[in-house]
This record gives C-alpha cells, structure tokens and sequence, in this order.
C-alpha cells in the first residue's frame, strides 16, 4: 500500500517543480502543465521508472472527472453573467467543436497518406 | 458551522452526488447525460433550495480542486506512453495537433465577439477544447472565469462526444489515428472515452491528443490575446 502515498508525493513533487519554474521562469504556463512535462521528460530520458508513479497517477487520471465538479458548481456565481450571454458561449462553442474535429481528423489522415 | 464539518458535508455531498449520477447513465447508457454535467446542475439546485452560499460549499469543493494539480501532473504518464508508442507519426501528430489548438481558440474567441461577448467570457472560451484542469490554469493566466472555462469545457467535451463519429464518418475519415486525434482534441477526457470504444488505436490517439492540446492552448493562449487585442476584439 505504501506505493500510493510515495507516487503521490512524486507527483506533488513535480506540481512543485512545475510551479517553481513557471514562478522562476515567468512562464505563461500553469505549473501543472509544465510538471507534466518534466514528468513526460524524466520519464523519456529514464530518470525515473514509470513504475514510481503510476499507482497514483492511474487513480487520479481514472477518477479526474470528479475533481472538477467544484470548480463547475462555481458557475452557479456568474449566473447573472450567463444569462445575458448564452448565446455567444454556446455558438462559439459549436462552431469551434466542429472546426476542431474537423481540421485535426482531416489532417492527421491527410499527412499519413502522403508520408 | 465549524470548518470539519462544512468540509465533511460537501465533499460527502459531491461524492455522493457523482455517484448517483454515474450508476444512473451506466443504466441509462447515454452520453448527454454525462455523470459529471449531472452533478453540476444537481449540485447547484440543491445549494439554491437549502440557501447555502458557493463559498461554504467550495471549502470542502476545495480539496477536489487541489488534487487536479497532481491529476494533471499525472497526464505525464500516458503522454510519455503515447509519444513513444506513435513512432514515426510523431511530426505529423504534433503538426495536426498545433494547427489545431490554433484553429479552436480562433474559431471560439472569433465567434463569440461577433456575437457581442465581453471580454471576460471571449477570454474564457480560448481554452475551450483543453481538458477540464488544465483549462481552469490557463483561464486564470489570461483573465478569464476559471468556472466558465470549466463549465464550457465539460459542455464542449459531451458535444463533441455526441457530434464527434458521426461528423468524422461524413468527412470520410477513416485512419484510426486521425480519428481518435480530432476527438481528444476536440473533445479531450469525455471525447476519449468514446474513442475508446473504437478502439485501442483510437483510444491511445485521443489520450496523446489531450496532453499536447492542453500543452500548446497553454503556450498560445497568451499569444491569442495579443492578437485580439491588437485587431481591437478584446479591450
């Protein structure tokens, strides 16, 4: 059991890096994002073994869309503000949903044919 | 009421929630219903009736919160597996990828100023197609609502999952890769969990698709605001 708390502790450790380094750095990066890739980055290079980390890091990836439940209900304070915009949240969020879905699958495909 | 319990109560509450909401699509077998959109709107009714203000609710939400740091953190793992595991597609992947992340946040801010949004919520609509987590950091780096960007996120993700097959069919794509590509891209956690039931190919595209979304709408969400800013959409 003691396998969980210590891969979770690395990947504290990492979130720690990452934020330290986007502090240091002044990078417009949040510093989950670039522990991330530290993470990404020490495991590519064989720093660390995927092993450390991966208790943890499964049951958080498997269980992650219930840690943003909070930060959702939060829109229950820009109601106000919802209210009055729906309809460019919503439009924009079609017409870049399409667009998204549409120009990376056509890509993806159309740079494998040719390679 | 005393900090033990406020914490108790809402974080009892939530999982509770989200628990009922998933054991009720699993019988109900849809994908709109997302267990997650459920929780959100039950959540908020039952603040409403019992009068329980958002801040008291969110010191025990807070501790959910917290932990998406390290979840991001450990999006490393797949992301490592997965940039190994595609091989010789890796410039291709990392292209489409980019071009992409361009493509949603102009697309999103674009629309919504034509339509009359205001600054805080174009601002909030740029890391629209990023996973939820990493879409809360960026908005608070480019001075959007964090809340809004996470509520559009989750909506944009059970879109995409619905809209997703059926457009790709239409546009004849038919490479494994490029399909799971556009739906993590495009629909990241919940758009990867239909690619999964593709398959395996699928499901490990849309996996890579989710890091590298969320990595380059990070390094160009500022960029964007200063195109914005400098054709005059944002103020």
């Amino acid at each position: 059991m003691w396998r969980y708390p210590l891969s979770f502790l690395v990947l504290l450790a990492f979130l720690f890096a990452g934020d330290a380094l986007a502090h240091a750095a002044r990078l417009p990066l949040p510093g989950s994002v670039l522990g991330m890739l530290l993470l990404a980055g020490s495991l590519r290079l064989g720093w660390i073994r995927p092993a450390l980390v991966q208790p943890a890091a499964e049951l958080l990836i498997r269980h992650m869309a219930l840690l943003f439940v909070p930060a959702g209900v939060g829109l229950m304070t820009y109601f106000g503000l919802l209210g009055r915009e729906w309809l460019p949240v919503v439009a924009a969020s079609i017409v870049s949903t399409v667009t998204v879905m549409a120009v990376v699958g056509w890509m993806q495909q159309r740079l494998e044919r040719d390679a | 009421m005393p900090d033990a319990a406020a914490i108790v109560l809402s974080l009892a509450a939530t999982l509770g929630v989200y628990a009922a909401a998933r054991a009720f699509q699993r019988r109900i077998g849809s994908v709109v219903l997302h267990p997650v959109l459920v929780s959100i709107i039950v959540l908020i009714v039952a603040l409403r009736m019992l009068g329980i203000e958002y801040e008291d609710y969110d010191r025990g939400g807070r501790v959910l919160t917290f932990l998406l740091g390290p979840a991001v953190v450990a999006l490393g793992l797949p992301l490592h597996r997965q940039m190994e595991e595609i091989g010789r597609k890796r410039n291709a992947v990392l292209l489409t990828i980019l071009v992409g992340s361009v493509a949603g946040a102009l697309t999103a801010t674009v629309t919504a100023a034509l339509l009359g949004a205001s600054d805080e919520v174009i601002r909030s609509l740029i890391p629209r197609s990023v996973t939820t987590p990493i879409a809360i950091g960026i908005a608070g780096r480019v001075g959007g609502l964090p809340a809004l960007s996470a509520a559009v996120s989750i909506l944009t993700g059970v879109l995409g999952a619905v809209i997703g097959p059926p457009l790709l069919r239409a546009l004849g794509i038919r490479s494994p890769t490029a399909f799971g590509l556009a739906l993590g891209a495009a629909a990241h956690g919940v758009g990867t969990a239909r690619a999964a039931e593709e398959g395996d190919v699928e499901a490990a595209s849309a996996a890579l698709a989710i890091g590298l979304m969320g990595v380059f709408t990070a390094v160009l969400a500022p960029l964007a605001i200063g195109v914005l800013l400098r054709l005059g959409w944002l103020n």
